[in-house]
């Protein structure tokens, strides 16, 4: 009891008890015993001198990088607009896939709670627990390199993110509202259609549009297994040590997100 | 005419809240149900029209039992069926318009309502009964721009575009001002006489009820232990509904409390009395 009485009678509280706190800042202890431990555990393999290089070594690479070889940009143009397609059009693929998945894993919408719900919601997991260049590098030797793979790696991937917010999201909507519906004697795809739609939208939305603008930059590595995009050219580049290359790049990879970055916060102004 | 007859529904938790509750509303008749907290008002209003499954009993609307009836024809008996929330219960995020058409709803097929291509007849009636509840300039209106009381408004016109034969109505007024609860329950009232619709009313404010309903059912523990008109709800029948409690102070306050709204809100200019006369609100 964090309440006790002293001597004159008087209440007094506290947040914790005695003992609790003493529980709390063993835990601290241990906390930092661990961090002392694990330090030491990752210093063991560390060669110091490479680290204490460093500064030279960062400098070397920034003044081999400077000036970005600037004419290399017709050679970026395509793969660039290829890595946008890839990222585009895989997150309508995943779209198209995580949307029923999501209806089916949500337990306020799912025709059958005990057999399709548990096979939705191990395909969401499933999906997520595959990193895109993983699902990219399967799929490349399954159907060869090249765009269709990074298409489908991306649209694969993006069926656990979008399907795993957007269950959650139908999960959370006022039931009131479809109770409604129900009531107008509005058949099942009514109530899907006026009650539970309409107040999913704006999560949908913002999902997708967030998806897509994870999507354009993993998209840009694809390249790095065959999956075609702008990641081949920064492949070929790194192999050849042609680091002007790699930095224009890297520029063009920046500016690329920075621009979907601002599509996708527009994009979700405009709907909430 | 609704006939209920022995009533039941046990809960899977165990909770029996309701016991053989037997009743008949005849038409154009509005039934007034109160009761305390917990007593299975919004459980009964719920199995009338099947959102909530009644265990025993059955349901007569019209000679039809609708605890027997499934999928189609459970809709085609819903749809003849308003029905009025307390917390309005509207979709959000439609427009005035599509909340009100929704009431169409179990007469249209998927295609036209998915495209929101409703029969003129049933835009027409839409737009006819946004003009009877006083909301014709808020038919474009997002549902969550309106206020408390003209969601109550929109909510009542969508039970009406249903075209309904019985009105089932859920603690209306528990979310709104004491003169606004009254405009909501007079135009209530209104409808109901203009049609001869029968209505059965949740209502947790007995001063309300009395003041408006033709006849009042008390519910307790999931039983019924008054039936009878408003005029004969007094101090001891108060006590076997809600237990003990001082009623007649609380009459008195609540008298005062009316007086004080019509002190407020009486003393406004004839004009704008008249205006809302005419929007079926005064």
């Amino acid at each position: 009891m964090p309440v006790s009485t002293t001597a004159d009678g008087r209440k007094v509280w506290q947040r914790r008890t005695t003992g609790r706190q003493w529980a709390i800042w063993a835990g601290w202890f241990a906390f930092v015993v661990l961090l002392v431990w694990c330090w030491e555990l990752m210093t063991r393999t560390t060669i110091w001198a490479f680290v204490y290089d460093a500064p030279r070594q960062i400098s070397d690479l920034g003044n081999r990088m400077f000036p970005p070889r600037w004419s290399y940009i017709d050679r970026l143009i395509w793969p660039l607009w290829d890595t946008i397609n890839i990222a585009s059009l895989g997150t309508l693929l995943g779209i198209f896939i995580a949307v029923p998945i999501a209806f089916c894993a949500a337990r306020n919408t799912t025709p059958s709670l005990y057999i399709l719900r548990p096979i939705a919601l191990f395909i969401i997991v499933a999906s997520r627990s595959i990193n895109s260049l993983i699902w990219a590098l399967l799929l490349v030797s399954i159907i060869g390199p090249g765009l269709l793979a990074g298409i489908i790696a991306i649209g694969l991937r993006s069926i656990g993110f979008i399907g795993k917010l957007l269950y959650e999201a139908i999960e959370e909507i006022d039931e009131s509202q479809v109770e409604a519906v129900r009531a107008t004697g509005a058949n099942g795809m009514q109530v899907l259609d006026y009650g539970i739609v309409p107040q999913v939208l704006p999560a949908f939305f913002g999902i997708t549009v967030f998806r897509w603008d994870i999507n354009i930059r993993e998209s840009t590595i694809l390249g790095l297994v065959g999956a075609g995009g702008i990641g081949l050219q920064l492949q070929s580049s790194l192999n050849t040590l042609a680091w002007p290359q790699v930095s224009l790049i890297l520029l063009l990879i920046l500016g690329t997100v920075l621009v979907s970055e601002w599509v996708s916060a527009k994009v979700r102004h405009a709907v909430i | 005419m609704l006939r209920l007859d022995t009533l039941a529904k046990r809960y899977k938790t165990g909770d029996h809240a309701l016991k053989g509750v037997s009743f008949t509303v005849e038409k154009g008749q509005v039934v007034g149900l109160i009761g305390p907290s917990g007593a299975g008002k919004s459980t009964l209003i719920r199995c009338i029209n099947r959102l909530v499954e009644p265990t025993g009993g059955s349901i007569y609307l019209n000679d039809v039992d609708l605890a027997g009836l499934s999928g189609g024809e459970l809709r085609r008996a819903r749809r003849r069926i308003g029905m009025i929330f307390q917390e309005y219960a509207l979709v959000e995020r439609l427009t005035v318009m599509e909340n009100v058409l929704s009431g169409r709803l179990g007469y249209v097929p998927f295609w036209r309502s998915l495209l929101r291509r409703f029969r003129q007849a049933d835009v027409d009636k839409a737009f006819a009964l946004l003009d009877r509840v006083g909301l014709s300039e808020h038919a474009d209106k997002r549902a969550d721009e309106l206020s408390g009381g003209q969601r109550q408004r929109v909510g009542i016109a969508r039970a009406l575009e249903q075209d309904p034969e019985l009105l089932l109505v859920d603690e209306p007024t528990a979310s709104l001002d004491p003169k606004t609860s009254r405009q909501i329950m007079r135009l209530i009232m209104e409808i109901c006489r203009e049609s001869g619709l029968p209505a059965v009313i949740n209502i947790h404010d007995v001063m309300l009820a009395k003041m408006f309903v033709d006849r009042i059912i008390g519910l307790t523990a999931g039983e019924v232990v008054f039936d009878g008109a408003p005029a004969l709800l007094d101090d001891a029948v108060l006590t076997r509904i809600y237990g003990e409690e001082d009623w007649t102070a609380m009459q008195a306050s609540a008298a005062e409390d009316a007086a004080d709204a019509a002190a407020t809100y009486g003393a406004a200019p004839p004009e704008r009395v008249k205006e809302e006369r005419m929007a079926g609100l005064a």
